[in-house]
């Protein structure tokens, strides 16, 4: 399936991260994680990211990149695809899967840095925490969201978030990545009356 | 004493009234009440109006499953299919349980027909004991029997063996007879489900060669001719047999044939479902071969119209194709179908559904009082039906206790108003008059 | 999509679909302590076997299992099956049981067809695991798997399909699907085991497999039944090795990259020789590995989406 296109200005969509809001989160949110996790200082423990598809994938790139290029950090980075464990599957249509690439070294033992676009509902980082759960043990999984819209289902909350949005439940936030997408930025959108 | 009026007799000229009496066609022309029946005073009247007079209809080619399977047609329903089906005679074919290959089971038949009483039930005696192509039934006994059988058939199988088909057509000569041949060369049709071809080819299902009819009537053909005796050739199904017996016609020999409704309307497209509604021996051929048996029936190449009316249980059908018995009902669509494929393209007038459907069918089977001409004299033996009308058939209404018909919910031209026997109504505007 | 019953119609994106679903489903589980995942959980499936297949039942089994889902083996043998019960009621009684799907293999050609029909409405949906002579679309979906990753692709590629055509249900499920995905299929057969018709499939045929070799870039051998060797079809066994058997000195003719396949069970010598079938350019035990995640991405595909309207 082709990725869906957030492309055009629609007059119903808030801007609420521009281009370089996003390049400046991101690049705050690595630190951070630097920070929390003690890259670069003697005897840590060896950090993974993990992207969930389709937009926590890149962001987990950009993240490690990042990281390399602020502490000289090597973190290596894979995808998990959560698709065959959501608790959902029954209530939409067929999806794709998409993929799952550990890193070469597996994750048991390592801090596994969870990456997702969006924290809505927590419904997905359950089903991430069962994935996990089944690709190896981690020493300690930790959350990294570029936006946090609230409503959660589950007792469940990021480590590094790089926007609190406050919304509703009628909207939707839209993150637009230039590998997917052909641009950067993050939307609020009110969803069309159905 | 019925007095039928405004009908037109085959469908041709001007509208006439027919007065019946004593079983007989006692007097025909226009406006009769006003002449020679204003002194009757117990006349009943049938208005009649736009209505085509036929001769009752004849079906050399009927399973009515008596005795042996009640469970789906008797010799009564049957009879009530058969008689709202427009039809005055048919003949019952041997493959009971028991097998009709001797006296008792053929008087059995021929008796529980009479106490119907709707339509005229002829027993066919079976060719060889238990139907199994090896040694010949009492032919003789079967024809001098009560229920004076003439026509002998192993239908359901073929008498495969040659040097038994020889005998079984030498003799019947002698018993003034015919040998009607399921023509099926069983070594060609192992396991066959369907008819060979693409279609069949595709979805899996065993094939059932052309050849293997083909081989057989041209077999018998030589046989009969060599012989002198007379063979008729049941439902055949191909354009191959088609061309076999016009040579044989050709040439002298004494062979007539049947078609049935299904092998004229329907194809082995019917195939993609896997119903078995839509199994049946012979298969359902291509759309060439329905073309050529609708020409060759119109010609005269194949004589008749017969329904191979085969009744089967629900679980004899809901079930997959291969464990599916093979067979459909046919006589209370048959008309229809004649109609649908035949008259209405233009192949064929009244006059010929009148020749195809009873006067050719009572010939072969050598009924003196069947299929005779609508004249004054005759025994008042016909078929009313409404040319215009329109019905949608469905098995559930069928008089047959089964309902495996292949045409549920098609609509069809052509209803069956009344048919008469001897004089007596048997079925009126979709009623068995019992 | 509710029922997989044939390849013939399969639209080619949504065999593609399952392809790579497939596809993602064995890179998922490679290597692997657990080999679990929990997406059909409380689904459940019954295979229905009313002939012999171990192999089938067994991977159909895996796959489910894999997935999470109850899986119950129905066996003529040991069931009211058995005892006559028609096949109808039997599926009536499944699916009233509670089974989501029902994987059935059946000598009568159509049965998954007739299945699928009576279970209309019913919300149970039916998988042909191999019906008579007519379809077995697992196997071509696992044959186009294997032949996908060995050739990278498999639109414009030369397979020959060998031996039994006539009987075959995986040669027919197999020619649908490849040509549907754009390979070039020629059959080769002697003219007594080719279907009528065959010149109106989109295929190409051929009595001379050495002519055919140098070109392809896949060969499939058929299974030649034990039925078959004494049905007349061909004078001997001995001469339809000697035609039609992958030798190793016709293997030899193959180019370097082709890949050989066989749906097994093998006859060893007469269909194909013993360092064929063993030599690394054979796919058999990957077809074989290949089929549990094809039956877990037809599972996927049938039983984890949400159910279509009534």
């Amino acid at each position: 399936m082709a990725p869906r296109v957030r492309g055009a200005t629609d007059p119903a969509e808030r801007e609420l991260l521009s281009a370089g809001d996003v390049a400046r989160t991101i690049a705050r949110m690595a630190h951070q994680i630097i920070e929390k996790t003690s890259l670069g200082s003697e005897g840590h423990r060896p950090v993974v990211l993990l992207g969930i598809p389709s937009r926590g994938a890149p962001l987990a790139r950009r993240l490690a990149e990042l990281i390399a290029e602020f502490s000289d950090a090597a973190v290596p980075v894979g995808a998990l695809d959560i698709t065959l464990y959501r608790d959902d599957l029954r209530r939409r249509p067929n999806r794709p899967l998409e993929s799952t690439t550990l890193p070469e070294g597996g994750i048991d033992d390592c801090l596994v840095v969870l990456v997702d676009d969006v924290l809505f509902s927590g419904r997905t980082i359950r089903a991430a925490l069962d994935a996990l759960r089944d690709a190896g043990r981690p020493a300690a999984v930790q959350l990294a969201v570029l936006v946090d819209r609230g409503h959660r289902e589950l007792p469940i909350r990021a480590d590094y978030v790089g926007k609190n949005v406050p919304t509703s439940r009628a909207e939707e936030v839209h993150v637009c990545l230039t590998e997917l997408d052909g641009r950067d930025g993050v939307y609020l959108r009110r969803e069309a009356d159905q | 004493m019925m007095l039928i009026k405004g009908v037109r007799l085959y469908g041709e000229g001007d509208p006439v009234d027919i007065l019946v009496r004593d079983g007989v066609i006692a007097e025909i022309g226009p406006w009769l009440d006003a002449a020679s029946t204003q002194d009757l005073t117990d006349v009943e009247v049938l208005d009649a109006d736009g209505l085509v007079a036929l001769p009752g209809f004849v079906d050399l080619h009927t399973h009515l499953r008596e005795p042996g399977r009640e469970d789906t047609e008797t010799i009564a329903t049957g009879s009530a299919a058969a008689a709202l089906g427009g039809y005055t005679a048919v003949f019952a074919m041997a493959n009971t349980d028991p097998v009709a290959d001797n006296a008792v089971i053929v008087e059995h038949i021929w008796r529980r027909g009479r106490e119907v009483g709707l339509v005229d039930v002829h027993p066919v005696g079976a060719v060889t004991v238990g139907l199994k192509g090896e040694k010949l039934a009492e032919l003789g006994t079967m024809a001098r029997s009560q229920a004076d059988v003439r026509v002998f058939s192993d239908d359901g199988h073929c008498v495969a063996d040659p040097l038994v088909m020889r005998r079984a057509l030498e003799y019947t000569k002698a018993l003034d007879g015919v040998i009607a041949q399921h023509a099926e060369e069983p070594r060609l049709t192992v396991d066959a489900q369907a008819h060979e071809g693409e279609r069949a080819a595709r979805l899996g299902l065993a094939g059932w060669p052309a050849a293997a009819e083909e081989s057989i009537v041209a077999r018998d053909c030589l046989l009969a001719k060599q012989t002198g005796a007379r063979l008729h050739v049941c439902h055949v199904s191909t354009a191959g047999t088609v061309d076999v017996l016009r040579w044989a016609k050709e040439r002298g020999t004494k062979v007539s044939a049947e078609v049935t409704p299904h092998h004229l309307l329907l194809t082995d497209e019917r195939l993609a479902t896997y119903d078995p509604v839509n199994k049946v021996n012979p298969p359902l051929r291509t759309e060439s071969d329905v073309q050529v048996l609708r020409e060759a029936l119109a010609e005269g190449v194949v004589d008749c119209v017969a329904t191979d009316h085969a009744p089967h249980a629900p679980q004899d059908k809901d079930c997959e194709w291969s464990a599916a018995r093979p067979g459909m009902l046919g006589l209370q669509t048959a008309l229809s179908i004649v109609v649908e494929t035949l008259v209405r393209p233009g192949l064929l007038d009244w006059r010929g559904v009148a020749r195809v459907m009873s006067e050719k069918p009572a010939e072969i089977a050598g009924l003196p009082d069947q299929g005779r001409p609508l004249a004054v004299g005759e025994p008042a033996t016909l078929t009313l039906v409404d040319p215009d009308a329109r019905w949608t058939v469905r098995g559930t209404e069928l008089a047959s206790i089964a309902g495996n018909t292949p045409f549920e919910g098609m609509e069809l031209p052509a209803v069956v108003r009344t048919t008469m026997l001897r004089g007596r109504v048997t079925a009126a505007d979709g009623k068995v008059q019992r | 999509m509710k029922h997989l019953l044939s390849t013939d119609g399969l639209d080619p994106a949504q065999a593609t679909a399952v392809l790579d679903t497939a596809d993602t489903l064995k890179r998922t589980l490679l290597g692997r302590e657990v080999r679990k995942l929990p997406t059909l959980r409380g689904r459940t499936v019954v295979t229905m076997f009313y002939e012999n297949s171990t192999r089938t039942r067994v991977s159909f089994e895996v796959a489910g299992k894999w997935m999470s889902a109850d899986v119950i083996n129905v066996s003529a043998g040991g069931s009211s099956v058995g005892k006559g019960e028609s096949l109808r009621d039997t599926a009536l009684t499944l699916s009233a049981a509670g089974a989501d799907l029902v994987i059935v293999r059946h000598p009568a050609s159509g049965a998954a067809h007739r299945l699928a029909g009576w279970l209309e409405g019913t919300g149970t949906g039916v998988v042909n695991a191999g019906d008579g002579m007519h379809e077995h679309p697992t196997q071509a979906l696992l044959d186009a798997a294997t032949l996908r990753e060995r050739l990278g692709t498999i639109a414009g590629k030369r397979i020959a399909i060998v031996g039994d055509v006539l009987h075959s249900r995986v040669a027919r499920s197999n020619v649908h699907l490849l040509t549907a995905l754009g390979a070039e299929v020629v059959l080769v057969a002697p003219p007594t085991l080719l279907p009528t018709g065959v010149d109106s499939w989109p295929v190409s045929v051929s009595h001379d497999l050495d002519a055919e070799l140098p070109a392809l870039d896949a060969v499939m051998m058929l299974r030649v039944q034990a039925e078959r060797m004494h049905g007349g079809f061909f004078p001997s066994a001995r001469e339809y090795s000697i035609a039609y058997g992958l030798s190793e000195r016709r293997f030899t003719l193959l180019p370097e990259h082709a890949v050989v396949l066989h749906p097994g069970p093998m006859l060893r010598g007469m269909e194909i020789a013993a360092a064929v079938a063993d030599s690394p350019r054979a796919a058999i035990t990957e077809q074989v590995r290949n089929g549990v995640h094809v039956r877990m991405a037809v599972l996927y595909h049938l039983l984890a989406g949400e159910e279509e309207a009534a």
